[in-house]
C-alpha cells in the first residue's frame, strides 16, 4: 500500500474513532465505539478505489474547518447564549490576517497587481496567533458596545460589523488587494512533501516521508487540520470544564442569579465572546493553509454563517462534541447530496438544485428548533 | 447637498416603511425579525411575477402614465403583492413562530427561527428567479425633471415619496384612531396588561404580521421601481431597517418613521465624502452612535 493511502486511512480512522466515541457514556462503550469507528472509516479508505481517496480528501479538510468554526460558535452561543450572526466575517478576517502575516510583500511587477497593507513572510504559527488576536480585538469592541444592552442588539451588531468589514475589504485595494483575489499564500509545512523533506525533522521521519511529492500536500494538510481540530477541542474542553466555563453556563441559564452570586456577568460575556471569535479566527488561518488564493467573495454568510449555525444546532449546542459531530454530519450530508444531485439531476437544473439544498438547510434549522432544540448530542449535564 | 438630501428622503421613506413593520413586530411579538428584509424581497418579486408573467397573460393594459413606471400593472401589483406577502408572513408565523411562542421559547430562539425563515424565503427567490439583477420594466426611458436649486428628480421618485408618506400617514391614523390600532400599541407597550384588559393578543399578533409584511412588500416594490431586484436585496436592507428601528426606539412606529428618514438622508449625504458602496456601513455607524449615546432611542424613556 502506498504511503499517502496509509496516512489518509489512519487519519480517517482516528477521526472516525473520535466521532464514534462521542456516543458512548461509559469509558468501556466509548472505547468499543472508537475501535468500531476507526475500523469502519480506516477500512473504507484502504479498500476504496484510488480516485475516491482523492475525492474524499477535500471534503474531509473542509469538515475539519467547519468543526473549528462550530467550536467557536459553541463557546459564544452554546455555553454563554450570545447570538453571533457574523461568523463569516470573523472567519474571513482570520484568513486575511494570517495570509498577510505569512506571505511576503510583492516586489517588482507583481507589486503592480497585488496591493497589501503589509507582508511579513513569517511562519504559519504567527499567522494563526495574529488571526486569533485581530478577531479577538474586533470581538472585544463589539462586546464592549453591545453586551450591556438587550441580547438581540449583539446579533444586529454582528451583522453590521460583518457587512461593514465586507465592504471595506472589497473596496480598499491597499488593505488586501480589494476586489481582486489575494494570491500566493504560502503553504505551511510544505517542506514535508518536498525532496528532500524538512531539514529540522529527525532523519528517520525524513526517510519515511521521502516518497511523497508536492502533489501529496493535501494529505499532509488533512493531518495538520485533524490534529489542529483535536488539539483545539481538547484545549476548549479543558477551558470550559473549569469554574470559568461553569459561570458561562450559569449566565446562559439565569443572568440575574449569576450576578447575585457576585459574578461580573458583563466581563464573563465579553471573555466568552472574545474567546469564540479567536477560535473562529484560527479557523480562518487554517483555511488559508488549504488554499493559495483568497478573496472576500469566498466568505459568504450563506456558507459560513448559516451553515455553522445549523451544524451547531443539529449537533447539540452547549456540547463541544455536538459541535464537532454536527459539523461533520451536516457536511457529510451536504457533500453526499452534491454527489447525488450531480448523478441524478439533469444538467439544466443544476443551479436550482443548489438552492433547493440550501433551502432544505433552512428548513432543517427550523425543524431542529421546533422538534429537537437540544440537538443530536445534548449537553452533558452533571459532568461539568 | 440639497439634491442628496432629496434622494435621502426618497430612500429614507422606503426604509421607514420597512422599519415600521420591523418595529411593530419587535414591540408586539418581542423578537428581532431577521426575515423582515426578505419579506421586502418577497413583495418585490411577487410584483415582478405579476407584472412580467401574470398580467400579460390576463391582458392587463400595459401603457404607463407619462415618463413614469406607474401604470395599471404596477398599480394592481402593489396591493395584490402586499396582500400575498401578508398571507405568507401569517403562514410563517402559524407554522414556525407560534409553536415556539406556545413553548415560551426565548426571543433569541425565535429570532434564530426567523433567520431560518429568511434563508428559506431567499433561496425560494433564487430557485425561481436566479441570482441576476432584474428590472420591472427593462429598457424603459425615464427622463428626470429639472427642479429649482439644481435638483434632478424622476417622476417615479416623486410618486414613491408621496405614496410612502401617505402610507405612513394612514398607518398613523390606523394606530391612533382605530380600536385595533390602539390594541396594537397597548400590546407593544405591555403585553400582559393588554391581555388582562381583554385584548385578544393572538389576533393583534396576526394583524401585526399582516400590516408589517404588507408595508415591507410595498417598500420592496418601491425600491424595485427605482433600482433593480436581486435575491439578497432584503438582506442588505436589514442593517438600515434595524438602525432606523433602534434609532426611533424599538416598538415605536413614529420613531421608526423618523429613524428611517434620518438613516436614509445620512446614508445619501455620506456619498458626498465617502465611496457610495459604504452606505450600509454608514447605517451601521449611526447604529453604533445610537447604542453608545442613547441605546433606548430618541423616543425611549428610561433604558
Amino acid at each position: 500500500m502506498e504511503l499517502t493511502r496509509l496516512i489518509v486511512s489512519v487519519t480517517f480512522g482516528v477521526l472516525g474513532g473520535w466521532l464514534f466515541s462521542f456516543f458512548g457514556r461509559s469509558l468501556f462503550v466509548r472505547l468499543g465505539l472508537a475501535i468500531l469507528g476507526a475500523l469502519l472509516l480506516g477500512a473504507t479508505i484502504v479498500l476504496a478505489p484510488r480516485e475516491w481517496v482523492a475525492y474524499l480528501l477535500a471534503p474531509a479538510i473542509t469538515a475539519c474547518l467547519y468543526a473549528v468554526l462550530a467550536l467557536g460558535l459553541n463557546i459564544q452561543w452554546g455555553l454563554t447564549g450570545l447570538f453571533n450572526i457574523g461568523i463569516a466575517a470573523f472567519f474571513a478576517v482570520g484568513a486575511f490576517t494570517s495570509a498577510l502575516i505569512t506571505k511576503p510583500m510583492p516586489t517588482g511587477l507583481a507589486a503592480e497587481y497585488t496591493k497589501q497593507l503589509f507582508g511579513w513572510n513569517l511562519p504559519f504559527i504567527y499567522g494563526v496567533l495574529g488571526a486569533a488576536l485581530v478577531c479577538g480585538v474586533i470581538a472585544l469592541l463589539i462586546g464592549l458596545l453591545t453586551l450591556r444592552l438587550r441580547e438581540d442588539y449583539l446579533a444586529i451588531a454582528t451583522i453590521g460589523i460583518a457587512e461593514s468589514l465586507r465592504l471595506v475589504f472589497q473596496n480598499e485595494r491597499w488593505l488586501a488587494n480589494g476586489p481582486q483575489p489575494l494570491s500566493g499564500i504560502p503553504k505551511p509545512l510544505f517542506c514535508l512533501v518536498e525532496d528532500p523533506p524538512c531539514v529540522w525533522l529527525p532523519s528517520f521521519i525524513r526517510e519515511l516521508l521521502a516518497p511523497l511529492d508536492s502533489r501529496d500536500y493535501g494529505v499532509m494538510l488533512l493531518v495538520l487540520l485533524a490534529l489542529s481540530l483535536m488539539g483545539l477541542f481538547w484545549l476548549l474542553q479543558m477551558v470550559t470544564r473549569s469554574p470559568w466555563g461553569r459561570v458561562l453556563r450559569a449566565i446562559r441559564e439565569d443572568e440575574a442569579a449569576t450576578s447575585a452570586f457576585g459574578k461580573n456577568v458583563f466581563a464573563f460575556k465579553i471573555q466568552a465572546f472574545v474567546l469564540g471569535a479567536c477560535v473562529m479566527g484560527i479557523g480562518g488561518a487554517l483555511f488559508t493553509a488549504s488554499v493559495s488564493t483568497i478573496d472576500f467573495g469566498l466568505f459568504h454568510p450563506m456558507s459560513y454563517t448559516f451553515m455553522i449555525w445549523v451544524m451547531l444546532m443539529a449537533g447539540g449546542s452547549g456540547n463541544h462534541k455536538g459541535a464537532v459531530f454536527g459539523a461533520f454530519a451536516i457536511w457529510a450530508i451536504w457533500v453526499g447530496t452534491t454527489f447525488l444531485s450531480d448523478a441524478v439531476v439533469p444538467f439544466q437544473f443544476k443551479t436550482q438544485v443548489f438552492y433547493v439544498r440550501y433551502l432544505l438547510v433552512g428548513v432543517l434549522l427550523i425543524a431542529i428548533l421546533l422538534f429537537r432544540p437540544q440537538g443530536i448530542l445534548p449537553e452533558e449535564k452533571g459532568q461539568q | 447637498m440639497l439634491e442628496l438630501t432629496v434622494y435621502g428622503i426618497i430612500y429614507g421613506s422606503i426604509i421607514a416603511l420597512g422599519a415600521i413593520g420591523l418595529t411593530l413586530i419587535y414591540g408586539i411579538l418581542r423578537f428581532a425579525n431577521f426575515a423582515h428584509g426578505d419579506l421586502m424581497s418577497v413583495g418585490a418579486y411577487i410584483a415582478l411575477f405579476l407584472i412580467s408573467v401574470l398580467f400579460p397573460v390576463l391582458g392587463v393594459p400595459q401603457e404607463r402614465f407619462g415618463g413614469t413606471s406607474f401604470g395599471w400593472p404596477l398599480i394592481l401589483a402593489m396591493p395584490i403583492s402586499a396582500g400575498v406577502t401578508a398571507l405568507i408572513a401569517i403562514a410563517l408565523d402559524q407554522m414556525f413562530y407560534r409553536p415556539l411562542r406556545a413553548r415560551r421559547a426565548s426571543p433569541v430562539i425565535v429570532a434564530m427561527a426567523s433567520l431560518g425563515a429568511a434563508f428559506i424565503v431567499r433561496n425560494l427567490i433564487y430557485i425561481f428567479w436566479g441570482p441576476d439583477k432584474i428590472s420591472y420594466f427593462p429598457g424603459l426611458y425615464r427622463p428626470a425633471w429639472q427642479l429649482p436649486f439644481d435638483i434632478r428628480i424622476r417622476p417615479d421618485e416623486l410618486i414613491i415619496v408621496i405614496l410612502a408618506l401617505s402610507l405612513v400617514a394612514s398607518v398613523y391614523l390606523f394606530l391612533q384612531k382605530t380600536k385595533l390600532g390602539k390594541a396594537m400599541r397597548a400590546t407593544a407597550d405591555n403585553p400582559d396588561l393588554a391581555r388582562v384588559t381583554g385584548i385578544n393578543t393572538e389576533r393583534v399578533r396576526l394583524w401585526t404580521w399582516g400590516i408589517g409584511a404588507g408595508l415591507a412588500a410595498l417598500a420592496g416594490i418601491m425600491y424595485g421601481v427605482n433600482a433593480q431586484l436581486y435575491p439578497e436585496m432584503g438582506w442588505s436592507f436589514l442593517l438600515p431597517l434595524f438602525a432606523a428601528a433602534v434609532l426611533g426606539t424599538v416598538g415605536n412606529p413614529y420613531g421608526a418613521l423618523i429613524g428611517g428618514l434620518v438613516i436614509g438622508i445620512v446614508q445619501r449625504l455620506s456619498t458626498e465624502w465617502l465611496n457610495p458602496a459604504y452606505q450600509p456601513a454608514v447605517a451601521f455607524l449611526v447604529l453604533i452612535v445610537v447604542l453608545l449615546v442613547r441605546p433606548q432611542g430618541i423616543f425611549g424613556g428610561r433604558s
